[in-house]
């Protein structure tokens, strides 16, 4: 390792030799750094998990515009939207189709007294082309009553109990005192809400929830025709119908704009957004009391260096040595026990908590930045001081 | 007289110095001159806290000049900028009294780093440089040793190696015997004077050591500050 330092930097690799001397100092250190890493990891990734948890409803369906009731801000709050709104906006130029979309919350008991909660969607039965293709596939059989798709991965149930599930052979099940059968699953999983999905037409969704009325569901999915743009059929809309009952967007507008809200206007968003912060800080905290101890440690033999003739420069560049050395060697046991963590996170929750590459990426340079600009603050003490003083 | 005194490697005129501030300051060096010679060893010799390390560190450029002038070949330290310092620093060489060797470096790793802040020549060549300081001083056998396995004597050998390996043009040196045996002691004393023959290089020695007083070529001794013998 010394001769290659050497070569790269034309010096003696003075921060290595530095950290390498001390083995367990080093260990000491690498294991800081690399849990200051696993703090941000962990904050990103229920940070991430939300969003993904947001998101990851939109993309259930295959629909371009998105009508809601204009004090909506997200799928599931807000007032119901006028099924009238459906047939005023079939009657737009460039508006292909469009189907009601009802939403609600269905506690799931079961004999063995566990229970889920279901977010249940229901759709015009002949809608299967406003699902994802998966979905969409089996939704053509729930014309009959009382049949529902649901979610494998729903919490709270046992991996296996809905393998092998097919109208032939389906899964029957009671909620609110109606007996349902499962005819097809899908595997999307729950949110912070909910523990799993359900997808009902809107028939058997009306009959499971009483109190609702068809002419209200809580939104309404449109598809534009072919070769036309959804924005400019948005526009369209929004000129006939009334701004103060309902909003259109396009569907990827609405989900951009609900993840906006459930990171900065909701409580469970701006927590995790000050997790992520929090986790930052402590993890620059970490990483500068590691280098100005060392620092510290080595006054004695920098000053010796500097009354040599040696530049605040050199002493820098030694610091800047050790930052990015620990800050790599680090950063490795921080991503293993991250993925690690991520892994039995998700198990144990079924939220969606995934390392992707541009956050480890982000989270390495955030880490070599904080260990430079720690460094840097580090070696200021020499900066001013006389040799003399030093010894 | 003038020129004479310009070409003097060291030029100290009217130095005073104080430590600490407010109520606790208290003046260490009071109107001290001293015109050291090109080539010549000087002892400064007196009890402890007589000042005899506070006048070296300022002359060498490791301690801000406070009042006074300290001419140090031929720049002036009193109000020298922090580049002035760091340029003159490698025209020099130290030899403290604690070795203070760099525990993660080798020995010849440490005599190196006295090469490296030059940044000429190239590494196979400062290498060789750097065994051969070892061995003059008797370490051949030990290049490759961390500070931590080697004898407080053969420490201080390294320091002086590292000190001399650049051949400065002015060696300060603070108690450098204190750890080396009568002989060894000795040897760095004629070896440096050997330098100032043969290159000119300047000697200046804070020493309590009788055994090499006789090899200096002028005595000056401090009391309180103030230089009270100057033979």
């Amino acid at each position: 390792m010394t001769p290659l330092l050497t070569y790269l930097f034309g010096r003696l690799p003075i921060g290595w030799l530095q950290l390498s001397h001390n083995r367990t100092r080093l260990l000491a250190a690498i294991a800081g750094v690399g849990f200051a890493n696993l703090l941000v990891f962990v904050q990103l990734g229920i940070m991430g998990a939300l969003n993904a948890s947001t998101t990851a409803a939109y993309a259930l369906f295959n629909a371009d515009i998105l009508v809601s009731s204009a004090d909506a801000n997200t799928l599931t709050d807000g007032s119901n939207v006028a099924r009238q709104r459906l047939f005023q906006a079939l009657g737009i130029p460039g508006v292909d189709d469009g189907t009601p979309l009802f939403i609600a919350n269905l506690e799931w008991q079961r004999t063995d007294g566990t229970s889920s909660t279901l977010q249940t969607f229901g759709l015009g039965a002949d809608a299967t082309h406003f699902l994802m293709p998966e979905i969409g596939a089996d939704f053509g059989h729930l014309v009959l009553e009382d049949t529902v798709l649901i979610d494998r991965s729903t919490r709270g149930l046992a991996g296996d109990a809905l393998e092998g599930v097919t109208p032939n052979t389906p899964f029957v099940f009671e909620a609110r005192d109606r007996t349902l059968s499962a005819v097809g699953t899908l595997d999307v999983g729950g949110g912070f809400s909910a523990d799993g999905k359900l997808f009902a037409s809107d028939q058997t969704f009306l009959r499971l929830f009483g109190t609702r009325s068809s002419g209200a569901p809580n939104h309404i999915l449109l598809k534009v025709e072919d070769g036309i743009d959804a924005a400019v059929v948005v526009d369209r809309l929004q000129a006939v119908l009334p701004a103060d009952s309902v909003k259109i967007n396009t569907l990827s507008d609405a989900a951009a704009a609900d993840l906006s809200y459930q990171t900065t206007e909701r409580p469970t968003g701006i927590i995790f957004g000050f997790g992520v912060l929090i986790g930052v800080l402590v993890g620059i905290v970490i990483v500068y009391q590691i280098l100005s101890t060392d620092v510290a440690e080595h006054l004695k033999e920098y000053a010796t260096f500097k009354a040599m003739g040696y530049s605040q420069g050199f002493f820098l560049g030694i610091v800047f040595e050790e930052a990015i050395i620990l800050a790599v060697l680090g950063f490795i046991p921080g991503l293993l026990a991250s993925i690690g963590l991520y892994a039995g996170l998700a198990a144990a929750t079924g939220l969606p908590l995934e390392m992707g590459a541009d956050r480890a990426i982000a989270v390495l340079l955030g880490t070599l930045s904080a260990c430079s600009i720690s460094g840097a603050i580090a070696t200021r003490r020499l900066a001013g001081a006389d040799p003399a003083d030093l010894f | 007289m003038a020129h004479l005194e310009n070409t003097a490697p060291i030029d100290v005129r009217r130095l005073n110095h104080w430590f600490g501030t407010g109520d606790a300051r208290k003046q260490a060096i009071w109107d001290v001159n001293l015109t050291v010679t090109r080539g010549s060893l000087t002892i400064l010799m007196g009890p402890s806290g007589s000042g005899k390390t506070t006048i070296l560190t300022l002359m060498g450029c490791l301690r801000e000049v406070q009042d006074g002038s300290v001419q140090l070949l031929g720049t002036e330290l009193n109000g020298a900028s922090e580049a002035q310092s760091v340029a003159l620093r490698r025209r020099l060489g130290f030899i403290f009294q604690a070795h203070n060797l760099h525990e993660s470096l080798t020995a010849a790793q440490n005599v190196l780093m006295g090469l490296e802040v030059h940044g000429r020549g190239n590494p196979a060549q400062q290498k060789a440089a750097a065994h051969h300081a070892l061995r003059l001083l008797g370490l051949d056998d030990r290049l490759d040793y961390l500070p931590s396995n080697l004898s407080g004597g053969q420490k201080q050998r390294v320091a002086v190696a590292r000190a001399l390996v650049s051949n400065p043009e002015i060696v300060f040196a603070d108690e450098p015997t204190a750890a080396l045996d009568k002989d060894s002691g000795r040897t760095v004393v004629e070896m440096l004077k050997e330098m100032g023959r043969q290159r000119g290089t300047t000697t200046v020695m804070v020493t309590h050591d009788n055994r090499i007083l006789e090899l200096a070529d002028r005595i000056v001794t401090l009391e309180d500050g103030r230089i009270v013998k100057d033979e």
